[in-house]
């Protein structure tokens, strides 16, 4: 007879694992990179190629030279690098694309401890460090099916569209037939990945939903179409893909609510006053920042628990 | 009314149909004389002495213990130490039967009041048959008055069945039961609650406490783990247990439907509690079903009889999935709180992997503690954050680290976390 295995309760082991999530979240990605592809063309697919394998080679190294053990079997490096090449224009230089791998998985991932350990976004954290250090590449845009030949065609995005020229309809918005990083344009295609998420119970609607719908509310305040705003730029990207998740976003529902809203007024006042056009990576790396704080002040309530214990001393 | 979390597990009650089988009578059976919480006993009995079935054979004079009876009868071949599976040290007396199974005299209990029941039970040997074994004598007696009494049926935990056989075949042994304790302690109303997943009890019960308006038949959804005892009573009274509390403080008392139905047949027939049913299942057991056996009986002996491959077993459990303890060695014996044997020839070796901070153990736990918070204090031995986090109210259900991702022993640390606060 064998030696019995003595082990602490529970010992049924039938649960999710973290490489299903993170496969589950690439799945989700993919009609909106596929929709990048489609519009922008093969530039796109190569740039998303060159980032999922910058991605998963340094996170191989890093491990390595760290001698930790090797983490890429868990899937988080090739979400890492798809969310990467959706926030890149299509005509990024292939050099630059690697650099913001290396500052994704490197810099803001490993060097602070790895999976679930980093404070903000890799990718997002990524996109600003390329945007302030390559603006030029970082805001050359192309139109949509414009890609057999680059330099004839330059667009703008919607939201830096200058005044009285025209903009694109709202069924263009909505489909994803404007110019923008790969992954960002196609509202429609990112709502599919998020209700496919959603209806895995892998992320919670909470933060995606009180981001767009601040967005809105306060452009309706404030005059500004609220529909426009809400599809054009990286918002409905930000808000179902990074805005949920789980290392750098609370982990309450009421935690997820605040950290939506908080989004959603950084990114209005941004769009609004800022010089930039867009902010909705500015404002998840800020809410990011306040996440620890914001859990603090949204912890569970404890069934039956005594409200303080300070009361008695 | 607020729902409290809960997790779908799979059910698994692949013996729900097994009708008991009375095990054949061991040849030898080992008695720890700490089988339940509480003081553990003083052998009453040395080596070489004779035993009837039904006579005590450990007894002692704290008040929160209860004695130890024989189901056998034969000659005591040894008393000596014994390791129990959670690891306390206490006596254990064996007794190797003569096969004859000749009964010791017992005199069914003449019970009057509420002190006659309540010495009458704790000589019966009886303790909580669901599986923490609290002393029933000591749950009957609360210091404040109860006015509802909730007969635990919820049997969340997958694969047992012990309890649902019976519900089904002592339908009428648990409704006298309660009628008794009823009586007895003056105790208005019985709430019976039994989880969604055991259709054919709840009808039974229905249809027999139909005349009775004071017994409910209470049905709890299928989620784990209904039978904690916070969230039957919340579930089927709408009252919460603050913090440090006792049921019989928000006036209920909890009791396990199997025990229940032992205490009117102890009324009856005055045989101490000297036998249990036992689920034994697994995907190690060929013949899984419900036996009867012997408390005491080696473990070995109950997965021969349900045809278990001995030499594939790689891990046994003795009670549930989600919070039963392993059994170091198949020839440690069954004990009162045995409510399952579960052998498998498999077991989770899958490595531990970093926290993703996805929020499941959080929404998982019933109570709404924040394991993942939990786990980086207990880290960083963080006694004031542990406190706040209110580590101490986790019932160890185990949950959390079934639903965690990345395979953290969440409830394991917990429990360790626990251990660092100082009570006072």
């Amino acid at each position: 007879m064998n030696k019995l295995i003595v082990s602490p309760s529970p010992h049924d082991d039938n649960y999710l694992k973290t490489s299903e999530i993170m496969f589950s979240v690439c799945m989700a990605m993919l009609p909106a990179l596929a929709m990048g592809c489609c519009m922008f063309g093969a530039n796109a697919l190569i740039v998303t190629l060159v980032c999922v394998g910058s991605c998963v080679l340094f996170e191989y190294l890093c491990r390595k030279l760290m001698k930790r053990d090797n983490t890429i079997s868990d899937l988080s490096a090739v979400v890492t690098g798809m969310l990467l090449a959706m926030n890149l224009p299509p005509t990024i230089p292939l050099w630059v694309a690697v650099i913001g791998s290396f500052v994704a998985i490197v810099i803001v991932k490993q060097l602070f401890g790895g999976l679930g350990q980093n404070f903000a976004n890799p990718a997002i954290t990524a996109r600003i460090v390329l945007m302030v250090s390559f603006p030029t590449y970082m805001t050359t845009w192309v139109k949509p099916f414009y890609w057999h030949d680059f330099d004839a065609v330059a667009g703008a995005t919607p939201l830096a569209i200058p005044q009285g020229e025209p903009t694109p309809s709202y069924l263009d918005l909505f489909v994803g037939n404007v110019s923008g990083c790969i992954g960002e344009t196609s509202a429609l295609a990112l709502t599919l990945g998020g209700i496919f998420l959603v209806m895995r119970k892998i992320i919670n609607p909470a933060a995606p939903i009180a981001f767009i719908g601040t967005v809105g509310l306060l452009s309706f305040i404030a005059g500004i179409d609220p529909l426009y705003q809400i599809l054009s730029g990286g918002l409905f990207l930000g808000a179902i893909f990074m805005a949920t998740d789980y290392a750098t976003t609370p982990i309450t529902t009421s935690g997820k609510v605040i950290f939506g809203v908080g989004c959603g007024i950084i990114t209005f006042v941004i769009r609004r006053f800022g010089s930039f056009p867009e902010g909705v990576s500015f404002s998840i790396l800020l809410m990011n920042v306040l996440t620890p704080y914001i859990e603090q002040l949204t912890r569970t309530k404890v069934f039956g628990a005594k409200a303080k214990e300070a009361d008695e001393e | 009314m607020k729902k409290l979390n809960g997790i779908k597990l799979k059910h698994r009650k692949h013996t729900q149909d097994c009708k008991t089988i009375d095990m054949p009578i061991p040849e030898k059976i080992t008695l720890p004389m700490a089988m339940n919480m509480g003081a553990p006993c003083t052998p009453t009995v040395k080596k070489g002495d004779k035993v009837l079935v039904g006579d005590k054979i450990g007894d002692c004079s704290a008040e929160f213990s209860v004695p130890v009876h024989s189901g056998v009868s034969g000659e005591v071949t040894a008393v000596s130490d014994y390791i129990g599976a959670n690891g306390k040290v206490c006596k254990a007396v064996e007794i190797t039967s003569d096969g004859e199974q000749e009964l010791a005299e017992l005199r069914p209990p003449v019970i009057t009041d509420k002190a006659s029941l309540i010495s009458a039970v704790r000589q019966s040997g009886l303790c909580g048959l669901g599986g923490a074994g609290f002393p029933t004598h000591i749950k009957l007696n609360p210091k404040t008055h109860v006015d509802t009494l909730i007969i635990n049926g919820a049997e969340c935990e997958p694969y047992i069945t012990a309890d649902y056989r019976e519900m089904l075949e002592n339908t009428e042994d648990v409704l006298e039961g309660i009628r008794l304790v009823k009586d007895m302690l003056e105790i208005k109303y019985a709430k019976i609650a039994v989880e969604a997943n055991k259709p054919l009890a709840i009808e039974k019960f229905t249809e027999m406490a139909e005349s009775d308006d004071t017994i409910d038949i209470v049905t709890l959804p299928s989620l784990y783990p209904q039978g904690a005892e916070k969230v039957i009573i919340y579930n089927s009274t709408g009252r919460i247990v603050q913090e440090g509390q006792l049921p019989s403080d928000v006036g209920v008392m909890v009791v396990n439907i199997s025990t229940i139905a032992y205490i009117y047949r102890y009324i009856r027939t005055g045989m101490p509690l000297v036998t249990r049913r036992v689920t034994v299942d697994g995907n190690a057991v060929k013949l899984p079903q419900n036996v009867s056996a012997v408390i005491g009986t080696p473990v070995v002996d109950l997965l021969k009889f349900c045809n278990t491959r001995l030499d594939a077993v790689k891990k046994v459990i003795s009670g549930g999935m989600m919070m039963g303890m392993c059994i170091p060695d198949v020839n440690m014996p069954i004990t009162k709180t045995t409510n399952a044997l579960l052998a498998f020839s498999r077991y989770d070796d899958r490595a531990t992997s970093a926290c993703i901070r996805c929020g499941r153990c959080v929404r998982a736990c019933p109570i709404g503690l924040m394991p993942a918070e939990i786990e980086r204090a207990y880290k960083v031995r963080n006694i004031e954050e542990l406190k706040a986090l209110k580590v101490t109210m986790c019932m160890n259900c185990g949950s959390c680290t079934y639903v965690c991702p990345a395979n953290r022993k969440l409830a394991e640390t917990n429990q360790l976390a626990k251990t660092l606060i100082p009570r006072n």
